[in-house]
């Protein structure tokens, strides 16, 4: 999309540049809570009071503690996925969709093939959610590929068809017939639950699965796929000149990241609801998006976002229960982050060659 | 399913339905058609018409004036298309990128500010709407009549905003100068003119009508606001635009096309066909896809589009 044709891989790290972008992460992340409190200063809250009991809120306690790590599994393995695309330059904003189907999909399997022993059983389920994320992404992969259909669009689309799609589930087909119409799914099998990291707490495998796959990252971008899937992003004339589909490629990497995402949402069902409900992959395909800009796409930059982002989804809610403070605070703060993130090299005067 | 419902003024009743829920569309696709045509892709327009939406209906409950909620509405989509205009002007930053942050940020904005205002109330606060005002004689012709002349005053505004704006871009000296910013901004820029400017200029036009299709939901069709009240109508708009290939009037046939599929889609409701809700609720997303592949294949994009200014830069 961008008329700059130079195509640069990141190889060894450039210390300089590493120090630059925290700092740079760091002044936006703390310019937007400034902006947020200013917004409750104005409206006549306590901004203090507020962020004293989002801070109690994410790290006031142990079981605070992992709760913070618990919210932000989801969004590392989200920003992964989205990190995966945009460095494509593929604009896939369909993670919540991709979650949604990730978790219809891995509970399907759950509840029909339920005479399978669990260790065949819950690996099934994660390729089904997996297998289900990728392929609802790679209907706008196909589609970008193929028909110029814009991916932004597209993706947008079809988190609302997802949405509805799950609401059609929980209230239909998948309901719990011993539910008391309740819109959720029957509970899977207790043997199916993700081991638990520390007792008490909801800390699960899942967390793990995350960072494992932050590992995958890195090494992906050290494979030919990953250096064709930057190429492709970096130009798409060099790539073709190269002689790489860049139809394919697309293809391909929308269908890794939908994976990612659907991975997410089997985390979800599987770590922490053991059933399908309504709106369990609310606001978490925006979170995604930011926490991967803040970490500037890099797989260790986003577990530091991640962590950030896990604190304020957490902290946000405390606030709201204790402090009366809308949780809506962190929507904004999420918006202000992505915008001056992007335009940091203007703002604060730290001009380089533009990526 | 009650087949008997089906009669002569329910269908004219259901194509009147379409041009009153075609209304935000068409007022964010035209605005955005201008921006577009100055070579600048809004992708925040969901965030900018939620905010407009905000603006309306507090400026309308705190005022009690229906009109100042339209002002407030279209002050706020030009603040944030301002913002766009920052990020994709002046700071020159991927426009994709920027545009999803104007949008989560909008829609953010708009529902912090709706509690910080309201608070948590069992009831939501309400506003009386703009009254339907059928135009005297004209509304009395049949079947034309209904559809078109027996609505509120804003779906008057944006029937008549089609004409004028395909005035405004294809016989004013304006128009033709946004029209070239999208094609040659260099040759522009040679010609004395400010690339920059133009720009600016076209994204106060796309909030401000993006803001005002905002609007059209709490102060004309619903009455109240709700968190994400859009659902979407942004990056619908956005389909619209390219399905009308940067046109006006091809604006309205398309804002039409999606008026048409949520009108069908809440009288299918109403019928009681045995097709759950949820399922018909996807209807106008579904639509989205397919027109939107169907037209991109042969859409000329305006060849400047996305692709920020520097002079020199080649």
């Amino acid at each position: 999309m961008t008329a700059r044709e130079q195509v640069t891989l990141r190889r060894s790290i450039d210390w300089g540049a590493l120090g630059r972008s925290a700092y740079q992460a760091a002044l936006s992340v703390t310019l937007s809570l400034l902006i947020g409190a200013l917004l409750l200063l104005i409206s006549g809250q306590n901004p203090v009071l507020a962020f004293r009991s989002l801070w109690d809120g994410a790290f006031g306690s142990v079981n605070r503690f992992t709760e913070t790590l618990v919210q932000a599994t989801p969004l590392l393995l989200i920003a992964i996925s989205v990190s995966l695309s945009f460095r494509c330059q593929i604009w896939n904003i369909g993670a919540e969709g991709q979650v949604i189907l990730g978790g219809i999909a891995s509970i399907w399997v759950a509840l029909t093939f339920s005479e399978l022993p669990p260790a065949i059983l819950l690996p099934l389920t994660f390729i089904g959610g997996a297998l289900a994320g990728g392929m609802w992404s790679l209907i706008a992969g196909l589609l970008k590929a193929y028909a110029q259909a814009n991916e932004v669009i597209t993706t947008s689309m079809l988190n609302y068809i997802a949405v509805y799609l799950l609401a059609f589930l929980v209230h239909g087909p998948m309901m719990d017939p011993a539910g008391f119409n309740f819109p959720q799914s029957p509970l899977i099998a207790r043997s199916l639950e993700l081991p638990r990291l520390v007792a008490g707490t909801r800390l699960n495998v899942a967390f793990l699965i995350a960072l494992l796959l932050v590992g995958a990252a890195l090494l992906y971008w050290r494979t030919t796929l990953g250096q064709r899937t930057e190429i492709v992003g970096a130009s798409r004339r060099v790539a073709r000149q190269i002689g790489f589909s860049v139809p394919a490629t697309i293809a391909l990497v929308s269908m890794l990241t939908g994976a990612l995402a659907g991975i997410a949402g089997w985390g979800e069902m599987f770590g922490l609801h053991f059933r399908l409900i309504e709106e369990f992959a609310r606001g978490m395909g925006s979170l995604g998006i930011v926490v991967a800009l803040l970490g500037e796409l890099h797989p260790l930059g986003m577990v530091v976002s991640a962590f950030l982002f896990g604190a304020l989804v957490v902290g946000g809610n405390a606030m709201e229960r204790n402090a009366g403070v809308p949780f809506a605070l962190v929507d904004v703060i999420q918006g202000c982050v992505i915008l001056l993130i992007l335009a940091r090299g203007y703002i604060f005067k730290f001009r380089r060659g533009a990526r | 399913m009650n087949v008997e419902l089906i009669t002569f003024p329910f269908i004219v009743g259901l194509l009147a339905a379409a041009v009153r829920l075609a209304v935000p569309i068409l007022f964010a696709a035209l605005g955005e058609t201008f921006t577009e045509r100055a070579g600048i892709l809004n992708l925040g327009l969901e965030g900018i018409m939620l905010m407009g939406a905000l603006g309306g209906f507090v400026g309308a409950y705190a005022t009690g004036s229906l009109w100042l909620g339209v002002a407030l509405a279209m002050l706020c989509g030009i603040v944030m298309g301002l913002l766009m205009g920052f990020m994709s002007i002046t700071a020159k930053v991927n426009q994709v990128v920027a545009g999803l942050g104007i949008t989560i940020l909008g829609s953010g904005l708009s529902t912090l500010l709706f509690r910080l205002f309201f608070g948590l109330r069992s009831t939501p606060p309400t506003i009386t709407m703009f009254p339907v005002q059928p135009i005297p004689g004209l509304s009395q012709i049949p079947v034309l009549g209904e559809m078109v002349f027996s609505h509120n005053i804003l779906v008057y505004l944006a029937l008549i905003l089609v004409p004028v704006a395909w005035v405004v871009l294809y016989r004013t000296r304006f128009g033709l100068a946004l029209r070239a910013v999208g094609e040659r901004p260099d040759a522009v820029d040679t010609r004395g003119l400010s690339v920059d400017r133009l720009r600016y200029i076209s994204l106060i036009i796309g909030g401000a009508l993006a803001g005002l299709g905002g609007a059209v939901l709490p102060l004309a069709s619903l009455g109240i606001f709700w968190t994400q009240i859009t659902a979407g109508r942004g990056f619908i708009a956005i389909a619209v635009v390219v399905f009308a290939r940067w046109d006006p009037v091809r604006a309205l046939w398309g804002a039409l096309l999606f008026g048409s599929a949520m009108a069908l889609q809440l009288s299918l409701q109403t019928l009681k066909m045995p097709i759950p809700s949820e399922l018909l609720l996807m209807l106008p997303y579904i639509i989205t896809i397919i027109v939107l592949v169907g037209v991109s294949r042969r859409a000329e994009f305006p060849a400047a589009y996305a692709v920020p200014y520097s002079r020199g830069e080649k």
